[in-house]
């Protein structure tokens, strides 16, 4: 919590007493109970109170406003004259029940210096404009954090949401209890537990929620100490192969800090793809790059090399696929993430829809080739393979033949997939370091440039694709001042969209100059 | 059965004399209709009046024990032309709908209706979408009373106020024979308050009544010579007997201090918001009690004169506040002050804007804009130089996402467009027009399905143009709303006799979905008063459309791909019509979830599906969400520091639609989807055979680890 004291209040000489209450919620999140719950409060204390909302389609999960002002009942029984929306800064008590919720409270001035209160959580949910974009296009909550640190009067941030699933309840009830640990309202506890329990639903987990969200109003510090670090994960296996991932293990430790930050998960991730000879071949690959790196630069190229040879090293194949699904861990995460008890029992269904690629993949590489290049072999192995394939992981038939994919791992150094992603990952690596002697920041940026490979067939032909296409733009550009530069903008238009439009754009620029 | 149950609130509708009543003014104008002796109501549901609509349905018991007759009706036509029953007979008739839109359907029965005039009192009742929220085309539903000569009342959004303007409106339409419409903008509609209640009336004559003792008078049928003798009625008689009622049962109301050089007229409707504006500028209290005179139009059309410029005597400047375009009550203004050759300045849109609504800051600016030049000393210090030190607030909107409606968790919609969207992909982009509906989000990302919508029903006339088909055939999209509001004669019939080579997706939910899940013809539901279960495809065969798929599960995304496919393929000539129907989910979980819940309590076997996502085989692309755009599936940034972009995730709102699995695999995405089912009190072999399984998969497991190395994360 902050509390903004900058600016002196300045009460409406007028307007005896009138506060002005405005909730903006995602549809769903139960903004009009909370906005009923607030007028039952208001009224049941003596104020005359009035709300407003324009739900119509934006139940849908549209943004959606409610509004309420009340003032206290004179005696001779006259009626204020509330406003029916709320005006920008003219509102005394902001309730955002999601974090760019508040961002765009802040955006239509209902939140001011002089007077708001703002009420926050600070959990997301994500709007699909930032969930489609092929990369990260999730905003930033920080920089509304921070807008709002400025704005408001007072500001009250917590993640009322988490609040209200881990008390069995919804946000309507943590921030109604937000709300009344605020004192931003001048009515006690007692009042608005009354609310609730003349609501009539769900009523224990509401004041569990309504309890949590009170609290949190008021020790909010608890709320901001930083999430503990991200636990390492640790290895495990029978004795003779920790012996030899320890000394594996000691090789990363003597690389530079820099890259055995990264050079860790990367050996933890090639060896769980394959085997501990893998991760030599990792290390081989590292050491490679770092006899080329430039200590005086921070050893930026190792450090993403670490990165993103481990990503192209321990490629999405069918082995791997099958390899995860039919490990005990994922059997005890679902468990425990579809809450499962003992009495329970779960069926798992997978989805699979294996192509011709994949099968030809799986073959060793000479003959894979010879198939993958016959359209005759390669329309068979459609007609046999390629179709949505549910299988039932939690029935043995299933279960099986995944987990014998799975232990294909033997035979997977032979297989055409394998030479493909070596010879491409050789590629890759041969151009960046050329470009290392002359520009040593390109090369780092042309390293970066696997992140554009991802996905599963159409995905990762796509991915392909653009890979390719910010590779040779980089290409006219090599030798330019600024062609790192470039080279990352072409990869983040690369990432922003599916077809490749922002790319496009990107690419015509280079070739208006160069 | 309605998204919203009014059970409760209807026992409200039964309250008597001296009572108050506390709730929405939506409710109120009901029980208001119910003391002013209504004899019959009807309508069609749509923002901001569905509740209305709902209420009535839930409210039938009540209704018939006050021999009240209470019609869902088919669309907004169909609900004017029921108000042909006040024409002959001393009945009150109420109907509801939603403006612009159902003004616009409507208007031809509502012309017809003005033309002949009426005998009982006839209400319409409009919800007034415009500004904020609005869903629909933006325009005035006030050109209508001025072009078929109804009356207009707007009264000041509160419950007291909206409920007076319902007995003054039946009383107004009787004293003129003229229909009146009371238009409630969204906000007041949606407004709480309370009023002091009367006992409900018993209609003196009752429909049935009516019908034993029929009536019939040719001087009121629209024909000639009676048509031009009602043109002339209309303003020799009604109108002058309009204006009459208005001055004597002082409709429109004054505020404010008589003699003052300058003054407000105002739309009744934005009387809280020009209140609100001045208490702002320190010129009105709480209260309402203003330093500023106000003359507040309660009857917005007719204007009467004579009460006009009774208000401007004194006066030098006048402000009009008149929300929307074009400034019908300003012209009119003008026009009395010109004709008497007042040099009064009168504002009105020079100041306020054009187009918009007319929001808190507008009203402020507006207002603080006509004193600075009508009376600059009246105006607090503040105002007239700011100089206030004003912290610059972070710019945020390139930050802030825009946030549009969408389709809703596990909706049966999605993976029609998902299917649209692969479908785009093998063919390149489609001509389609849409219709009105939930089916409208479609055209917004992640789908952009759609380019078009003309009206309610109109999705598939809308491509008449194009019905003589090309290389590729045009697709339109219909609710089975539209379907049965209008699409079945103007767009269907309109297809099978012009042998169109079209395409048309009918996405049957089984409900008026979008205006909040009213049941129509071909909805599922066993409904006692109304005639459910008749299949679209029944209708379509009626007309001669034989080329008819019926889709039952629109979550088979390839299925639904396919017979898209094949409607854009195949050789058979006229019209072809794909049903997909599945129910809309919203309506199924709140009637399931309780269902399912007490099975678990009750120690049955259910079943609940859920989807996963397996965080190490998602890749990041987000390719799954350009095909879904569900709430549910969203993103999570993983603590890997070797992974960039988030992943997606499935939350515990899921509801097990499928879609995600479907579109996984008709457009072959990834592996990374699994669908979990917790069977809750499973039967004892079925346990036993899980324990059996578990046993062996265990066992293969801890075979596999042993030999193994694994990195994870200690839980």
């Amino acid at each position: 919590m902050t509390l903004h004291e900058g600016f002196t209040p300045r009460p409406d000489a007028a307007l005896g007493g009138i506060i002005k209450l405005a909730i903006l919620a995602v549809g769903g999140q139960g903004g009009g109970v909370l906005t009923g719950w607030i007028e039952a409060v208001a009224r049941a204390n003596g104020y005359a109170a009035q709300a407003t909302s324009v739900a119509g389609v934006s139940q849908r999960t549209g943004a959606t406003v409610y509004y309420v002002e009340m003032a206290p009942m004179p005696a001779d029984g006259a009626m204020p004259v509330f406003s029916l929306q709320p005006a920008a800064g003219d509102v005394d008590i902001m309730v955002t029940a999601e974090m760019m919720e508040a961002g765009r409270s802040i955006i239509r001035g209902f939140v001011t210096p002089d007077r708001t209160t703002l009420i926050t959580s600070t959990h997301r949910a994500l709007a699909v404009s930032e969930k489609m974009v092929p990369g990260d296009g999730i905003a930033d909550s920080d920089e509304v954090m921070a807008a709002a640190a400025i704005a408001a009067r007072r500001f009250i941030a917590a993640d009322f949401d988490r609040l209200a699933i881990a008390n069995g309840s919804v946000i309507s009830a943590s921030l109604l209890g937000a709300l009344a640990g605020s004192g931003a309202l001048p009515f006690g506890r007692d009042a608005y537990e009354a609310a609730i329990r003349a609501g009539g639903k769900g009523i224990e987990g509401s004041l569990r929620a309504f309890a949590a969200g009170f609290e949190a109003a008021q020790a909010p510090q608890q709320q901001d100490e930083p999430a503990a670090p991200p636990k390492a994960p640790v290895a495990k296996g029978p004795a003779a192969l920790l012996a030899q991932w320890h000394r594996l293990q000691s090789r990363v430790a003597a690389l530079p800090a820099p890259v055995a930050e990264l050079a860790l998960p990367g050996l933890q991730k090639v060896v769980g793809f394959q085997n501990l000879a893998y991760g030599e071949t990792y290390l081989a690959r590292l050491d490679a790059v770092l006899a080329q790196d430039d200590p005086a630069l921070g050893h930026a190229l190792t450090r993403e090399a670490a990165k993103y040879i481990a990503n192209a090293m321990a490629y999405d194949d069918v082995i791997r696929v099958a390899d995860l699904k039919t490990r005990g861990s994922r059997s005890a995460r679902i468990a425990r993430e579809m809450g499962l008890r003992d009495q329970n029992v779960l069926q798992l269904t997978e989805f699979f829809h294996p192509r011709a690629e994949e099968i030809a993949g799986l073959l060793p590489a000479r003959l894979g080739a010879r198939v993958q290049a016959d359209p005759k072999w390669m329309s068979r192995l459609t007609r046999w393979f390629d179709k949505g394939r549910r299988l039932r992981s939690d029935s043995l038939t299933a279960f099986v033949t995944l987990y014998l994919i799975g232990g294909l791992r033997f035979w997977r150094p032979r297989t055409l997939r394998h030479a493909q992603e070596v010879a491409h990952l050789d590629r890759w690596l041969a151009l960046a370091l050329g470009y290392r002697a002359t520009d040593y920041a390109l090369a780092v940026e042309v390293i970066r440039c696997r992140r554009l490979v991802k996905g599963y067939s159409d995905t990762h032909a796509r991915g392909l694709s653009k890979f390719d296409r910010v590779i040779d733009a980089i290409a006219l550009v090599a030798g330019r001042d600024d062609a790192a530069d470039w080279a990352r903008r072409l990869r983040e238009a690369a990432l922003r969209d599916e077809e490749g439009k922002a790319l496009d754009g990107a690419i015509q620029t280079i070739r208006s100059f160069a | 059965m309605a998204e919203r149950s009014f059970k409760a609130e209807v026992e409200d509708l039964r309250l008597g004399a001296g009572e108050t009543f506390t709730g929405e003014g939506i409710l109120a104008i009901t029980k208001a209709l119910l003391e002013n002796g209504v004899g019959y109501v009807g309508g069609y549901q749509g923002a901001p009046i569905s509740h209305l609509m709902d209420v009535l349905a839930d409210a039938e018991e009540l209704l018939a024990e006050l021999g009240v007759r209470y019609e869902a009706n088919a669309n907004e036509a169909a609900a004017a032309a029921m108000l042909a029953a006040s024409v002959h007979y001393p009945i009150r008739g109420a109907v509801t709908f939603k403006g612009s839109v159902g003004v616009n359907v409507a208007s031809d029965a509502l012309a017809n209706l003005a033309s002949s005039g009426v005998n009982g009192g006839a209400l319409i009742i409009v919800g007034e979408d415009y500004g904020e929220g609005s869903s629909i085309m933006q325009e005035r539903s006030h050109a209508f009373a001025m072009k078929s000569q109804f009356w207009l009342l707007d009264p000041r959004p509160n419950l007291p106020c909206i409920t007076k303007a319902v007995k003054d409106g039946f009383e107004l339409s009787e004293a003129s024979n003229t229909p009146v419409m009371l238009m409630v903008r969204i906000r007041s509609c949606h407004v709480t308050g309370s009023f002091t209640t009367r006992d409900n009336k018993r209609p003196a004559l009752s429909v049935r009544e009516a019908l034993s003792n029929p009536q019939s008078d040719f001087a009121r049928v629209v024909l000639p010579p009676m048509s031009f003798a009602h043109e002339q009625d209309k303003v020799r008689n009604r109108w002058p007997a309009a204006e009459r009622f208005i001055l004597d049962h002082k409709l429109n109301e004054m505020f404010g201090p008589e003699k003052a050089p300058l003054g407000i007229i105002l739309q009744g409707g934005m009387y809280n918001g020009v209140i609100r504006a001045l208490q702002r500028l320190g010129l009105a209290d709480l209260f309402g009690n203003t330093q500023v005179p106000l003359y507040v139009l309660n009857v917005t059309y007719p204007l009467v004169s004579s009460e006009f410029h009774a208000f401007c005597q004194g006066k030098d400047h006048i402000l009009v506040v008149e929300e929307g375009q074009p400034e019908f009550i300003e012209q009119q203004l003008s026009t009395f002050l010109y004709r008497q050759g007042s040099s009064l300045r009168l504002h009105g849109k020079d100041i306020f804007p054009m187009a918009g609504e007319y929001t808190g800051q507008v009203m402020l600016d507006s207002i603080a804009a006509f004193l600075k030049q009508a009376a600059p000393e009246m105006l607090p210090a503040l105002v007239r130089a700011p100089n206030e030190d004003k912290p610059r607030i972070p710019d945020l909107t390139k930050t802030v996402p825009i946030r549009p409606p969408g389709f809703c968790t596990g909706c049966p919609e999605r993976p029609i467009f998902a299917a649209m969207k692969l479908v785009q992909k093998e063919t390149g982009k489609l001509q389609i027009t849409a219709d009105i509906g939930c089916h409208l989000f479609g055209s917004l990302p992640p789908f952009e399905v759609g380019g078009a919508t003309m009206g309610y029903g109109l999705g598939p006339a809308a491509n008449a143009a194009f019905d003589g088909g090309g290389e590729r055939r045009p697709v339109s999209i219909i609710g089975d709303g539209g379907f049965w509001h209008n699409g079945l004669s103007s767009s269907f019939t309109n297809m099978a006799f012009n042998k169109s080579d079209g395409v048309a997706v009918i996405v049957d939910n089984y409900y008026s979905a979008a205006t909040g899940g009213q049941d129509i013809m071909s909805s599922r539901a066993d409904n006692p008063t109304k005639a459910t279960k008749h299949p679209i495809s029944k209708a379509l065969r009626g007309i001669g459309i034989d080329w008819v798929r019926e889709v039952d599960r629109t979550y088979d995304v390839g299925h639904m791909r396919d017979v898209l496919r094949e409607a854009l393929t195949t050789d058979t000539p006229g019209p072809k019509v794909i049903v997909a129907s599945s129910e809309c989910m919203l309506n199924k979980q709140r009637r399931e979830k309780p269902l399912a819940q007490q099975a678990i309590r009750e120690g049955r076997r259910v079943e609940a599906p859920r989807f996963g996502v397996d965080e190490d085989i998602c890749t990041g692309d987000h390719a799954c969400i350009r095909l879904s755009g569900c709430p549910s599936l969203s993103l999570k940034r993983l603590d890997d520091p070797l992974r960039d972009d988030p992943v997606a995730s499935i939350d515990q709102s899921c509801v097990g639609c499928g879609n995600c699995g479907e579109v996984a695999d008709a457009a072959v995405l990834c592996p990374s989807f699994y669908r979990a089912d917790v069977v809750h009190n499973p039967t004892p072999w079925e346990k036993r055979l899980a324990t059996w399984r578990g046993r062996i998969i265990g066992w293969l497991q801890a075979r596999r680890a042993a030999k193994r190395l694994s990195f994870e994360v200690p839980a």
